[in-house]
């Protein structure tokens, strides 16, 4: 009975994998077909340069989910590290003084915020709200305009390059793809991981069971804010410049890729493939959109749309679950 | 002393003293010019009658997230439906409509927005704040897209009214604010509806066993909440004469949301009111405009703002308070928990 059900669970997990993927295959020939041109590696590449910071920062997130809570601040969070190192570098402090300070500073940032929701009970959506606008006005605080950034190891980094089979992966792309080994590697292999999956799961059992539930629910907003201040770092590379209103409504993006990915928002089942495969996603209805000269307003109504649509079949799963317990 | 005491246990009685003390020290530090009243065309001007008047907006949207708020949920959208209320609005006016019909298309889009937002809390059960993220980023988006991407600006006296228009000398939004307090102040306490909210708020398990329709509460609660968003819209745009969808309502559902965390409404869910909501909006507004008048900047009101949210939240907690009370070291919590 009990192996039963694992295999049921099983199966529901791979079934949300695989929606995902065919999904990507489904949009990204579609577009090929569509369009000339599109099908190409340089294409599929430019959707990895694009969204190589979207990528770390979703799977950032997908963290806090899996434990069933909720990251607002990450928008802002990237916001902020863009403008603040623009900032620095503009007084002239040095990038390996600049960018280990930005990424200590979303850190420390999230461990706070993931300590306050944990210890003293605060619901996560409030939290990490009042993050979001206390980042958004410290961007605001150091600068209301644009910052440039000027210097070399920046512009080295933004401009880094392999040419591979007639497309181009700058070196930025490769960071999203540690982060993604990482991620994959601390979820799958190690307790940590896998007490994440448990606290989401059922967050009494775990404490019942002796698990570490309070250090590693700090530890997951301290995770998802580190991605965010990464991703704000690797945003700094893309775009050479620190503005206080970039990013806004990317916590969307980010949650959406996540569920899209599979992941549920009950928390207990995902994983960061998807939430990557997620990204991709957007990445292609973004360059549809694009194609199709239309208003780029239509991508984040779309993205939108996606996820409710996603959400709904969630439920659907999550209902008939039920009444297939119920049913014994 | 007594009277003074008893007076202190109703839950507005805070938000009132602060905002009066916020007047005062206003009143103080301008030497007085703060509280000149002066009448210009039978119309009453004065600094407290530009609080009021700018934080009609907050008022109405305070009224509506009290309610959303009592029930344990939230509603991040509604400066996304402020900006499609105003895109529908000014659309319809600048092509030559009617502007009643404006402002009832307006009104109804918005409760449909709420409408939307109360079917995904209740029927499909995503969490709150997650349904309306959904609506907070995708809705500015619908708003861009019925305005085309273009600043839309109107020509119409009868639009303008509903921002810039004067009855009795004081301005026509405290009008507004005053009809809609009056009216949902009457449903929740002449009916047995604010009951059921606050029932809801405290445990939903427990009141739909005891027979309450949780979830039809919780959807007329959004609906409401949409539609208060919706008119605060209208004045916004009404009072910049034009639908400005990138800028319109952004960031104030942090205000509404403070505001009635000032008022002293659990933001678990429960108890509430709405009273204490409206002076917790006044209070914002006083502040933010005070912090205009001495010079600080604007952005700084931001992060201050949701530093006393966490504050506040603290302070509700009971876990903090104990953790206070006893001095608990970090070891203990972890072993309680």
């Amino acid at each position: 009975m009990n192996g039963q059900k694992a295999k049921k669970k099983f199966s529901i997990k791979n079934i949300s994998l695989l929606i995902t993927v065919v999904l990507f295959i489904v949009l990204f020939g579609a577009a090929s077909v569509a369009y000339d041109n599109f099908f190409s590696f340089s294409t599929l590449f430019n959707l990895l340069n694009d969204n190589g910071y979207l990528i770390i920062a979703s799977i950032g997130i997908t963290f806090v989910l899996l434990t069933g809570g909720i990251d607002i601040s990450i928008a802002s969070t990237i916001a902020f590290t863009c403008v603040f190192s623009a900032f620095l570098l503009r007084m002239g402090v040095p990038p390996f003084v600049v960018i280990p300070l930005v990424l200590l500073i979303g850190l420390a940032f999230g461990a706070l915020m993931g300590f306050m929701i944990h210890y003293y009970k605060l619901q996560p959506f409030i939290v990490t709200l009042a993050g979001q606008f206390f980042m958004r006005g410290m961007c605001a605080v150091i600068s209301t305009e644009s910052i440039p950034i000027t210097n070399e190891f920046y512009k080295t980094m933004a401009l880094s390059k392999i040419t591979f089979l007639g497309g181009r992966i700058y070196f930025y792309v490769f960071i999203a793809v540690a982060v993604l080994i990482v991620a994959l590697f601390v979820l799958k292999l190690t307790k940590f991981g896998r007490t994440v999956y448990a606290v989401g799961g059922n967050e009494q059992s775990a404490v019942l069971m002796g698990l570490p539930v309070a250090r590693t629910k700090v530890s997951v907003y301290a995770i998802s804010s580190f991605c965010a201040a990464l991703a704000g770092v690797v945003f700094s590379f893309y775009t050479l410049a620190g503005n206080s209103l970039q990013n806004v409504g990317l916590e969307l993006d980010a949650i959406s890729s996540a569920v899209i990915g599979g992941t549920l928002l009950t928390g207990g089942v995902g994983n960061v493939i998807g939430t990557t495969v997620g990204v991709l996603i957007q990445g292609v209805i973004q360059t549809i959109v694009t194609y199709q000269n239309l208003n780029t307003w239509w991508t984040k109504v779309t993205i939108a749309g996606l996820l409710c649509v996603f959400i709904i079949i969630q439920r659907l799963i999550a209902i008939r679950a039920e009444k297939l317990k119920a049913a014994g | 002393m007594n009277r003074l005491k008893k007076l202190s246990k109703y839950q507005v009685f805070w938000p009132i003293v602060i905002f009066l003390l916020i007047l005062l020290v206003n009143g103080i530090v301008s030497g007085g010019s703060f509280f000149e009243m002066r009448i210009v065309d039978g119309h009453l001007y004065s600094r407290i009658i530009d609080i009021l008047r700018n934080g009609s907006k907050l008022m109405l949207l305070a009224t509506g997230m009290t309610m959303v708020l009592a029930t344990g949920g939230t509603d991040i959208s509604v400066g996304s439906v402020m900006a499609i209320s105003g895109a529908v609005a000014c659309t319809i006016v600048a092509g030559g409509g009617n502007v009643a019909v404006a402002i009832l298309v307006a009104i109804l889009a918005g409760i449909v927005a709420g409408a939307w937002n109360g079917l995904l809390v209740s029927k499909i059960k995503i969490q709150p704040i997650v349904a309306t993220m959904i609506l907070m980023v995708a809705g500015r988006g619908i708003a861009q897209l019925i305005t085309n991407g273009k600043i839309v600006t109107v020509n119409s006296d009868a639009y303008y009214f509903i921002n810039g228009g004067y009855i009795l000398g004081l301005p026509f939004p405290l009008f507004i604010v005053a009809f809609v307090v009056l009216l949902v102040m009457l449903f929740i306490k002449k009916t047995a509806f604010g009951l059921f909210l606050e029932s809801t708020g405290v445990n939903p398990i427990s009141s739909h066993f005891a027979g309450i329709n949780v979830d039809r509460i919780k959807w007329m609660v959004y609906t409401f909440c949409g539609m208060m968003a919706a008119v605060a819209g209208l004045i916004e745009s009404a009072g910049i004469k034009g639908a400005d969808c990138n800028n319109a309502g952004l960031f104030i559902e942090m205000d509404a949301i403070l505001a009635v965390a000032i008022g002293g409404t659990s933001l678990n869910g429960g108890r509430f009111s709405i009273p204490a909501s409206l002076f917790g909006a006044l209070i914002i507004q006083s502040i933010t405009t005070s912090v205009y008048a001495m010079g600080v900047a604007p952005e700084i009101t931001q992060v201050v703002k949701s530093i006393i949210v966490v504050v506040i939240c603290l302070f509700q907690s009971k876990a903090f308070k104990e953790s206070i009370a006893k001095k608990l070291n970090f070891r203990k919590a972890v072993k309680q928990a």
